[in-house]
């Protein structure tokens, strides 16, 4: 159990996947706007990644390699990816229209958000078991969460603030984002 | 739009590429792998290198098939076909620069989702045909590259003090590991996405 409980710890905290690992900074940057939609956005890619990694383990283990085809993982995976993602767009059209279209276009972008793909092709790379892969999809997508939704609170406070003309956008984001990672890396020992 | 009935020659092609349509300066995309890798331009180059491999390739496909491929699927269709190259990409380096491979990580395999590919293929190549594909292909890849490779001289430089993995600092010199941290990748790459977006608009006021 305390195995899983430092796995949590490290994958929102210690390694988290936006500041550390630097996955998932497209939709980082790209929905940070609104906190709203910011965390809508996070619950959707922490959703996602859970099933993700509970869909991909077995797919390895039961499917590729009994066939001697692991090669074929980033294949398989991302194939699996975008049917997951589909199947969550409809889901979502049918019950919660309302975060549907807040999400609008970012939503089939999830399929191509690194974090999803990442910590599927992670799970396998560290011999993760079936509960620790799942544990480590679903702490990495709240990793996640936690960042994009206090980027998303600096960053609603910029409307507010003269920021100098070619820094407004991007840019003063990353900058937020930097400084969000320094503090993150104080949590650990060396950065 | 103006820009659909420009025609299209190489010089433009190319200039896109490099300056006016720069993958990373410009369109901002695929900025994962460039503040992930951007630690060293051994890094910066194995990874230009790989994209515009997998970049050429697929436009290429993707321009040839851009006519049986029916619009509903084409996105996972042309998923299927990046990740077919991304793997050999994969394998190959694997086999013959193992050091690469392993600085590089996850993010050779994730070269999948990296939207700079998938952003050509539905732009570009679903649209030209293969010949243009091509050399599209190759100038973004060349202008991913050339950012990569400014990013992480600049990164290698300061924080660790050599370029190439050659000291070049003078003794003493004590590296910013700040600038190799993760921070730094993301203040670094603010301000020259800054710089780039001031030095654009001091053009366009000259041009008007």
């Amino acid at each position: 159990m305390g195995n899983i409980f430092l796995l949590a710890i490290t994958a929102i905290l210690l390694e988290n996947f936006v500041f550390v690992k630097f996955y998932g900074i497209c939709p980082f940057l790209g929905v940070s706007q609104k906190s709203d939609t910011a965390v809508g956005m996070g619950l959707a890619v922490t959703f996602t990644m859970t099933i993700a990694s509970a869909l991909t383990w077995p797919l390895y283990y039961f499917v590729l390699v009994p066939l001697g085809i692991e090669y074929l993982e980033t294949i398989a995976f991302i194939l699996l990816i975008a049917c997951l993602v589909q199947f969550i767009e409809m889901f979502l059209q049918k019950a919660i229209p309302s975060l549907y279209s807040a999400l609008g276009i970012y939503l089939p972008l999830i399929t191509t958000n690194c974090a999803v793909l990442g910590v599927a092709l992670l799970n396998i790379q560290q011999g993760y078991n079936f509960l620790e892969s799942v544990v480590y999809g679903c702490c990495a997508g709240l990793g996640f969460l936690l960042a994009i939704f206090l980027l998303s609170l600096i960053r609603e406070r910029f409307d507010f603030a003269d920021i100098p003309k070619p820094f407004r956008g991007i840019p003063i984001a990353l900058i937020a984002g930097g400084l969000l990672a320094l503090a993150f890396s104080g949590l650990r020992l060396n950065f | 739009m103006k820009k659909e009935n420009e025609k299209l020659t190489v010089g433009k092609i190319f200039r896109d590429g490099l300056l006016d349509q720069n993958p990373i300066f410009v369109q901002l995309l695929g900025m994962c792998s460039t503040l992930a890798i951007s630690t060293s331009v051994i890094n910066a180059l194995g990874m230009g290198g790989s994209v515009t491999f997998v970049l050429i390739l697929s436009n290429l496909f993707i321009s040839v098939l851009r006519n049986l491929i029916p619009s509903k699927i084409r996105i996972a269709s042309y998923i299927v076909i990046i990740a077919g190259f991304v793997t050999v990409v994969d394998m190959v380096l694997q086999a013959y620069i193992p050091s690469l491979a392993a600085s590089l990580g996850l993010f050779i395999p994730l070269i999948v989702v990296n939207c700079i590919i998938l952003a050509r293929a539905e732009s570009f190549a679903s649209k030209n045909k293969p010949l243009p594909s091509v050399l599209d292909g190759l100038a973004m890849g060349l202008g991913f590259t050339v950012a990569l490779v400014i990013i992480s001289a600049i990164r290698e430089l300061f924080g660790n003090g050599t370029l190439l993995g050659f000291a070049v600092m003078p003794e003493g010199y004590s590296p910013a590991v700040l600038v190799i941290s993760p921070v730094g990748g993301f203040l670094i790459l603010g301000a020259l996405i800054a710089l780039v977006q001031w030095f654009r608009a001091r053009k366009k006021d000259k041009e008007d």
